[in-house]
């Protein structure tokens, strides 16, 4: 193998696995040491730079970071990377001294967003203080898109999603509620916008065009919709027996709130067998925990109405299996009935666009959804660009910050008349870690602990009203466990080749037996022929240039190493070196390698 | 010294032994010596060495003298048994312990200090004797946990740290071993796991003394330029004399493998040692051309290493002396000790 270039910023980026999985790249093992510093305020504002709603993420983020954690490969379970976030957000003190400065002077750009959601909010959040001018137009009263209208509040209380929203209107956002825009090219012709922002979601619950449907209507309600109806308390009540069509995430939100207004016999109905369902695991078990009952394997066939009313539902119950070419397809082996008052759709949502003129220059392909580009989120009309939800179909919160801070990038360059393609690349800072012959600055001993299993009101409690929020919270002991269990994957094993004499000592002192020197060889066949095999080939494998005496190579097995920092320890030379690693990353206006978010972090408070 | 212990945390895949036994549970405490002492990376090839070679922790005995070699007992085999004696004493200790219970395995860890000055009486008789032990001696040139004086293994024109030339001529251990009739003599490098591996297997199965002289770094007082026991010295200077495998009798059947032009020494328990000669027709089981040989190249300011000689069907202690099979505490006290009549009557015969 060639020697592994570790100037390459994603090979260390890589190894913070949470971090990499995270699509706005949330420096995770930095915020959890803050939090065990008691830093909340500090650890809160380095959330908030990359993800933006730490409060609202440390709720309900879909937490893409945790499945990848290097905790699970090691004992199981990961880190409980999510709720510290929300730690954060519990604990920290006042921010607003620390939150971007917006500059009185305006650079002359004004800059339209169609939507108040996540997407749109980041937009405002990274444009405002480059001095843009930014108009946000909402469809409904209140600003937060799904976030407001579809997480139920017993999941994510209104005054969480208030502070984390002002914090971004309040750099002087102007404002436009109770506005859809219905006409896209009028907006464009007559007010004069620099630039426009689509953040407009995937608003079309889809429906289930089956017999009875239309007869049924008065009872069938489309999960979205129908949730959106209970925020507004345009809805208070529903049958006692409720069945709810689909297992994604929003059926899980619905079930959960039919059980806080009237839902008794709450079940959750489901084509396909457990392995398969979209909502998450740890959806799936609060949803238990609140006595609804999951059914696997049926597959409706009809609506039952009796005298014009919904009775019950018809259901094939089917086998799946897997055809010739591997795709999964369904026998039926039975079909049988289920008695209900009411029934929830929530089997997935569309995109609709039609208040985007199709002559206007907006290409669209043949699902109708407007062609954008993956990098610029321009669409083929320059100037006009999307993200979050509207933009490729439904997602979550976390990707529309993404989307909404690259998009912030393209519009910034767009009205700078910079391209739009040249992106600036993560930059990153390595430092190393030695406090002295042993001791590093961060915490390196290995944490037994397993995972801390978040606190719920109790049944009784929380069904009193629908803004009784589950979770507790982290207590402080909680907290700490959480905190010692991560494994610091941003302090790098740093190595300098032309060090090494080869002594042994960093192979044989390695817990998990990381670390061989051996001659260089291929990759496959290196893989197989290391202290231990390195069979995850997800992972990389480090490879050193040439050691001095022997022209071996020293090559680690980036799976499993819980960066202990013993072979830096035990090593005569510091040829190993623990050093941090600072993923920079671009932010619109901001290319932040010439100022670290740590240096801001500490100068400003 | 490293003050952070290793962590519990293990390799998930970790594999097991035929005693269910994972190669972490050979391990002992962590170790306070240098980072980089070459003593450490022998603990670790004592560790797999035992590990592969499924011997249970408990059923063996590791003696020890004083030293910073002397010191390594603690980090290997925690379960095991172990002695730390006086300076230089560990032989006798060893013997005494080997003569009471003949059934553990008993490893000795000494250094050059001292097995070769305080030590070398004992040291010989051990040899002469041919207690069934595996013998370590970790040379490192100096006594390491004095602070670097030169020991008696330092050769003539090594320079200590502050420069100062050896003028003495040293005793080396292979050479002695091999006078004085041991009947196992191999020689290593703690940088070679590849060559120490099979080597401290084949010493262990051996039934008789088995010595292992291994260069051994000492990265504090001995690893500069002009020591000819550093790290770079000895990757050098090494000339391997023989490659050794060693191949456990139960594996025998699956090694039908091309071994080249390899020639096979079976041991006592029906075990094997193969090796392949580096140079030219030499022959390990031949003790006066091994002399002759490690002679030459000693001259040559190269040093032979791998398994420079092997008398596989020695007889040891035990059989020399025509002692009980069981250990003497599996021996009924009846038996042991039968009594003043039968002491009585044993005195009448040379009345
Ligand atoms: C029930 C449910 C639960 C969910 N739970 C989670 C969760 O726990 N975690 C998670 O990460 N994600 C969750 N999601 C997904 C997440 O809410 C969305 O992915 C995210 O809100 C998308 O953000 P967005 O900014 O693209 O659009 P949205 O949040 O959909 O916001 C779009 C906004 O645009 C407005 N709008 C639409 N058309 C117009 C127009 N023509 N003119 C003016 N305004 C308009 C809408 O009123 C809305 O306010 C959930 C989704 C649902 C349906
Ligand atoms: C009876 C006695 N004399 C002298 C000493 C001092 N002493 C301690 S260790 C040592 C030499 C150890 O050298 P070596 O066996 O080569 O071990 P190393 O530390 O080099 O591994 C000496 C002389 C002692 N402990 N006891
Ligand atoms: S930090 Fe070093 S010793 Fe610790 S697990 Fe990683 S490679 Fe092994
Ligand atoms: S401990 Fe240091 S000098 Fe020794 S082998 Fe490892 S990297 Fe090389
Ligand atoms: S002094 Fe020398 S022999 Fe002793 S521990 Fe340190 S390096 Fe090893
Ligand atoms: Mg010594």
């Amino acid at each position: 193998m060639q020697p592994t270039d570790v100037s390459n910023p994603d090979y260390y980026h890589k190894v913070v696995d949470c971090q990499w999985g995270c699509p706005a790249h949330t420096p995770v093992p930095e915020y959890i040491r803050l939090i065990g510093q008691g830093r909340f305020t500090e650890s809160y504002m380095l959330n908030r730079e990359s993800n933006v709603f730490p409060g609202v993420l440390g709720r309900t983020c879909d937490r893409p970071c945790e499945p990848v954690c290097r905790r699970v490969r090691v004992e199981g379970e990961p880190v409980a990377i999510c709720r510290l976030k929300r730690v954060t957000s519990d604990l920290k003190g006042d921010v607003t001294d620390l939150l971007p400065k917006i500059p009185e002077e305006k650079n002359g750009k004004r800059v339209a967003l169609i939507g108040a959601g996540p997407a749109s909010l980041t937009v405002a959040n990274d444009l405002m203080p480059l001095g843009y001018e930014c108009v946000l137009f909402e469809r409904m009263d209140r600003p937060g898109g799904l976030m407001r209208t579809n997480i139920p509040s017993f999941r994510l209380p209104g005054g969480v999603l208030d502070e984390e929203i002002n914090m971004i209107l309040d750099m002087g956002v102007e404002v436009h509620y109770s506005h859809p825009i219905d006409s896209l090219g009028k907006l464009l012709d007559e007010d004069g916008f620099d630039a426009v922002f689509i953040g407009t979601g995937a608003p079309k619950g889809k429906e289930l065009r089956i017999p009875g449907r239309d007869e049924g209507g008065a009872n069938i309600h489309i999960g979205i919709d129908w949730l959106e109806s209970v925020h507004f308390e345009h809805t208070d009540s529903i049958g006692e027996r409720v069945l709810i069509i689909g297992v994604g995430n929003t059926a899980m939100d619905c079930c959960r709130t039919s059980k806080r207004i009237g839902g008794k016999d709450v079940r959750v109905v489901a084509r396909k067998s457990r392995p398969y369902f979209k909502a998450s695991a740890w959806e799936l078990d609060d949803a238990e925990e609140e006595l609804v009952q999951i059914v696997e394997n049926h597959s409706p066939s009809r609506f039952i109405i009796e005298d014009g009313r919904l009775v019950g539902m018809e259901f094939d119950v089917v086998e799946w299996a897997p055809d010739e070419s591997g795709r999964l397809v369904s026998t039926k082996l039975d079909s049988t009935v289920i008695p209900c008052d009411d029934v929830i759709l929530a089997i997935g949502q569309d995109n609709a666009f039609p208040w985007i003129e199709r002559d206007i220059g907006i290409e669209f392909n043949e699902w109708e959804m407007p062609i954008v580009d993956r990098t610029t989120f321009q669409t083929t009309r320059d100037g006009v660009f999307i993200g979050g939800d509207a933009a490729w179909g439904p997602e979550n919160i976390i990707w529309a910050v993404e989307h909404g801070h690259q998009a912030a990038i393209s519009i910034h360059a767009f009205c700078e008349q910079e391209s739009l393609t040249d992106r600036l690349p993560y930059g990153m800072n390595l430092v190393s870690q030695k406090m002295g012959l042993h001791s590093w600055s961060y915490g390196s001993a290995y944490d037994e602990s397993r995972r801390s299993q978040m606190s719920h009101v109790d049944l009784v409690e929380r069904f009193k009203a629908l803004e009784v929020e589950v979770e507790l919270g982290f207590d402080a002991e909680q907290t700490a466990v959480e905190v010692a269990r991560c494994l610091n994957c941003d302090i790098q094993t740093d190595f300098t080749a032309n060090l090494c004499i080869e002594c042994d000592a960093c192979i044989d002192v390695c817990p998990v037996y990381c670390l061989t020197m051996t001659e260089n060889r291929p990759e496959d066949e290196l893989r197989l022929n290391l202290t231990a095999p390195a069979e995850n080939i997800d992972q990389d494998l480090y490879v050193s240039a040439d050691l001095p005496q022997t022209a071996r190579v020293m090559v680690k097995d980036e799976d499993l190493c819980v960066h202990c920092g013993l072979c830096a320890e035990r090593c005569p030379t510091a040829a190993w070196d623990m050093q941090k690693f600072d993923l920079l990353i671009p932010y619109a206006g901001k290319p932040t390698w010439t100022k670290t978010p740590e240096t801001e972090l500490t100068t400003s408070s | 010294m490293t003050q952070t212990a290793k962590p519990s945390v293990r390799h998930p895949g970790l594999k097991t032994n035929k005693l269910g036994l994972t190669q972490r549970d050979y391990e002992g405490t962590q170790s306070t010596l240098c980072a980089g002492c070459g003593h450490d990376s022998i603990t670790a090839a004592i560790v797999q060495a035992f590990f592969e070679l499924n011997i249970a922790p408990h059923r063996v005995a590791k003696l020890s003298g004083i030293g910073c070699s002397s010191k390594t007992p603690t980090y290997f085999l925690s379960e095991a048994h172990g002695f730390n004696s006086l300076h230089g004493r560990m032989p006798s200790i060893a013997t005494g312990a080997n003569a009471a219970n003949g059934k553990l395995a008993y490893i000795g860890v000494s250094g050059d200090g001292d097995s070769l000055s305080i030590g070398l009486g004992q040291f010989c008789h051990a040899m002469r004797r041919n207690v069934n032990m595996l013998y370590m001696l970790e040379n490192n040139g100096v006594y390491g946990l004095t602070k670097g004086q030169f020991s008696a293994s330092a050769d003539v024109g090594t320079k200590a740290k502050r420069g100062e030339e050896n003028q003495m001529p040293p005793i080396d251990p292979a050479s002695m071993a091999l006078t004085l009739g041991a009947s196992f003599v191999a020689r290593s490098f703690s940088g070679d796991r590849k060559q120490l591996v099979p080597l401290i297997k084949a010493g262990l199965t051996h039934r008789g003394f088995a010595l292992v002289d291994i260069i051994s770094p000492c990265v504090t007082f001995n690893d500069h330029e002009g020591s000819t026991k550093s790290y770079a010295h000895t990757r050098e200077h090494g000339h391997e004399v023989v490659e050794t495998d060693f191949v456990p009798l139960l594996h025998e059947i699956q090694v039908e493998q091309d071994h080249g032009a390899s020639t096979a020494v079976t041991m006592h328990d029906g075990s094997v040692v193969r090796f392949r000669s580096v140079d030219e027709h030499y022959d390990p089981t031949d003790r006066d051309a091994a002399y002759a040989h490690l002679k030459k190249l000693q001259a040559q300011g190269e040093v032979a290493t791998g398994l420079l000689f092997i008398e596989p069907m020695s007889r040891d202690l035990h059989e020399l002396e025509n002692t009980v099979d069981e250990p003497l505490v599996e021996v009924p006290f009846e038996k042991l000790c039968p009594g003043s009549g039968v002491l009585a009557e044993l005195q009448s015969h040379w009345r």
